[in-house]
């Protein structure tokens, strides 16, 4: 069955004087994606972001969303999506409600205003609608950014770096509900981020780029499962450790270092489980075991 | 014009009006007004007395010269130079102060076309403008006659002018009608201005800075500016005071009028024409 492609960019190119920021980029997003965008700081992420949301003009290349030109269909387009353009900034002298009022205008399906508190209570602004956005935290503002994205009902999802700035449980919920858009409503979703465990999770198809260029692009699952995992043990006191390590090659061979009595392994992903296993089956207890794998190793690892 | 259109106006009012800095204006006209008719309440007198000095030698004065028009002249004459930067305080904080703010890029990408966020915006300041200047008018006319009630407008220009009672008040609300038209000049000028940068502070600055030149250089008179100042919109703002001359020299208002009202579309045309191709790298 052929998928259809929500998004396509095909030599995608953006110069700001001498500096190319993106340069000739062809990404193609299918219907029900939840698609990475990954790279480093810098790496050409956010340019390629406003320039799909068009705030930014391509210097060459052209953008194809829905099966309609971005150039010639922009205002259809839009309508169709929501956003997070880096950090969530909003009118500070308006309440929360208001500032959504205001959006909401803007939209071709525009919300009753008792929707647009559900909006608020989904992400856990409820009892918060009235209060001026100057005094929200970055988590909060975080949320009303979500709230604005998901107003319309869009069919397309972009979040630029969503957990930013949001606490452990804030990012959290923000995975739970990435999956539960794209599960249950069926939303496409373009996710950027420089944290290659958070597209793990959350992600069927990645892109990495690195200076504005592709260096790769497909499936999450087939590009990380060829890749060793650096992962981190740390074990309870009593046995020896490193004299156990010493009688086994195969753990010898996959020893990187030791830290602070941590051990740190490279290991493919179907052996972590294994390892594991033949610790304890050996008596030594496992206090945590730590997947340590950076965008930088895992750059490495693909050049 | 469509709905979404009346939307994003009525948004862009809404935005204007909620923000502190836009009753800085309004504050700033009501503290002078009653200020001056204070003044002139006190020392009124006095005033009229070192202005007609001369004059009294040889003329008598009859009725009441110290009267509400009398007063609402002297309020436009002081005020007419300095309620550009009270306008320009919000007219250059439209779209700098979105974009330093970070709120131009979350209007920007909902399906609204630039041309339609730039033509809101500036039918929203032109309304502020309107605003400011009825409510300049409304104030300075209504405690005028209130505190020193009707009488002949008494204008000292090249030549006396003395206006009967009956004859001024059209003449005032006239230049108000023209300062409208100048005001909403240096809003357009305020607002290009606002087009090109990402700091709220830095057009109002420029616009006050062009205003101050050009009429330093607009009341100079040397012959190397002579060949400038029909380009300069500072030499047709002052044109409100051909109200207050007999007979009203039509042409020259007139062509006050047209050349304000193609600086307008002059500075518009520049913003919506930047504007629509501007990377929001805010």
């Amino acid at each position: 069955m052929s998928q259809t492609a929500i998004i396509k960019t095909t030599k995608l190119s953006k110069q700001f004087k001498k500096f190319t920021a993106v340069h000739d980029l062809d990404l193609t997003i299918y219907s029900g994606d939840v698609y990475g965008f990954l790279g480093p700081n810098g790496a050409g992420k956010s340019t390629t972001i406003r320039m799909l949301m068009g705030l930014i003009f391509p210097t060459s290349g052209h953008i194809e969303m829905f099966n309609k030109e971005f150039q010639h269909h922009r205002e259809f387009i839009l309508g169709k999506i929501g956003a997070i353009i880096e950090k969530p900034d909003f009118y500070n002298y308006a309440s929360a409600l208001q500032n959504l009022e205001m959006l909401n205008k803007l939209q071709p399906r525009q919300l009753h205003k008792n929707q647009i508190y559900e909006v608020l209570e989904l992400v856990g602004l409820k009892g918060r609608e009235k209060s001026k956005v100057k005094t929200f935290s970055q988590g909060m503002k975080q949320r009303l950014g979500f709230a604005q994205a998901l107003m319309h009902n869009p069919d397309l999802i972009i979040l630029d770096e969503p957990t930013n700035g949001l606490d452990p449980q804030g990012v959290k919920d923000v995975r739970d509900l990435i999956l539960k858009l794209n599960k249950e409503h069926k939303k496409t979703i373009l996710i950027s981020s420089h944290i290659l465990s958070e597209i793990e999770i959350i992600c069927n198809r990645m892109v990495i780029i690195q200076k504005g260029v592709k260096v790769v692009e497909g499936y999450v699952g087939d590009l990380l499962n060829h890749n060793e995992l650096h992962v981190s043990f740390e074990f309870e006191q009593g046995k020896d450790v490193r004299a156990f390590i010493n009688q086994h090659n195969y753990l010898q061979q996959k020893l990187i270092e030791i830290v602070h009595e941590r051990y740190h392994f490279n290991l493919f992903n179907n052996e972590v489980a294994e390892v594991n296993k033949l610790f304890i089956e050996n008596g030594f207890g496992v206090k945590s075991m730590i997947p340590v794998r950076s965008l930088e190793d895992y750059f490495l690892n693909m050049t | 014009m469509n709905l979404l259109f009346l939307k994003l106006v009525q948004i862009e009012l809404m935005k204007i009006f909620r923000k502190g800095r836009s009753y800085i204006g309004f504050g700033a006209i009501a503290f002078i007004v009653i200020v001056i008719q204070i003044a002139l309440y006190v020392d009124g007198e006095s005033y009229l007395d070192l202005g007609t000095q001369s004059l009294k030698e040889s003329f008598t004065f009859q009725g009441n010269l110290l009267n509400g028009y009398l007063s609402v002249y002297i309020i436009l004459s002081s005020l007419w130079v300095h309620i550009p930067f009270l306008i320009a305080l919000v007219a250059g904080d439209l779209i700098a102060g979105e974009a330093s703010a970070g709120t131009l890029r979350i209007l920007l990408f909902r399906p609204i076309s630039r041309t339609q966020v730039i033509l809101a915006k500036f039918s929203a300041i032109l309304i502020y403008v309107f605003a400011i200047v009825v409510f300049m008018a409304v104030l300075s006319i209504g405690t005028g006659l209130l505190i020193f009630g009707e009488g002949d407008l008494f204008v000292m220009k090249d030549m006396i002018y003395i206006f009967e009672s009956t004859d001024s008040l059209w003449r005032i609300l006239a230049s108000y009608a023209f300062s409208f038209l100048s005001m909403s000049m240096v809003a357009s000028l305020a607002f290009m201005l606002s087009s090109f940068v990402d700091s709220s502070q830095g057009p109002t600055i420029m616009t006050m800075s062009i205003i101050i030149v050009f009429m330093i250089i607009s009341s100079v008179d040397f012959s190397i500016f002579r060949a400038i100042k029909p380009f300069m919109f500072t030499s047709y703002m002052g044109a409100w005071r051909e109200f207050f001359t007999d007979p009203v020299d039509w042409q020259k208002i007139y062509k006050a009028i047209i050349a304000l009202l193609m600086h307008i579309t002059l500075f518009l045309g520049i913003t919506t024409l930047y504007f629509r191709k501007k990377d929001i790298l805010t």
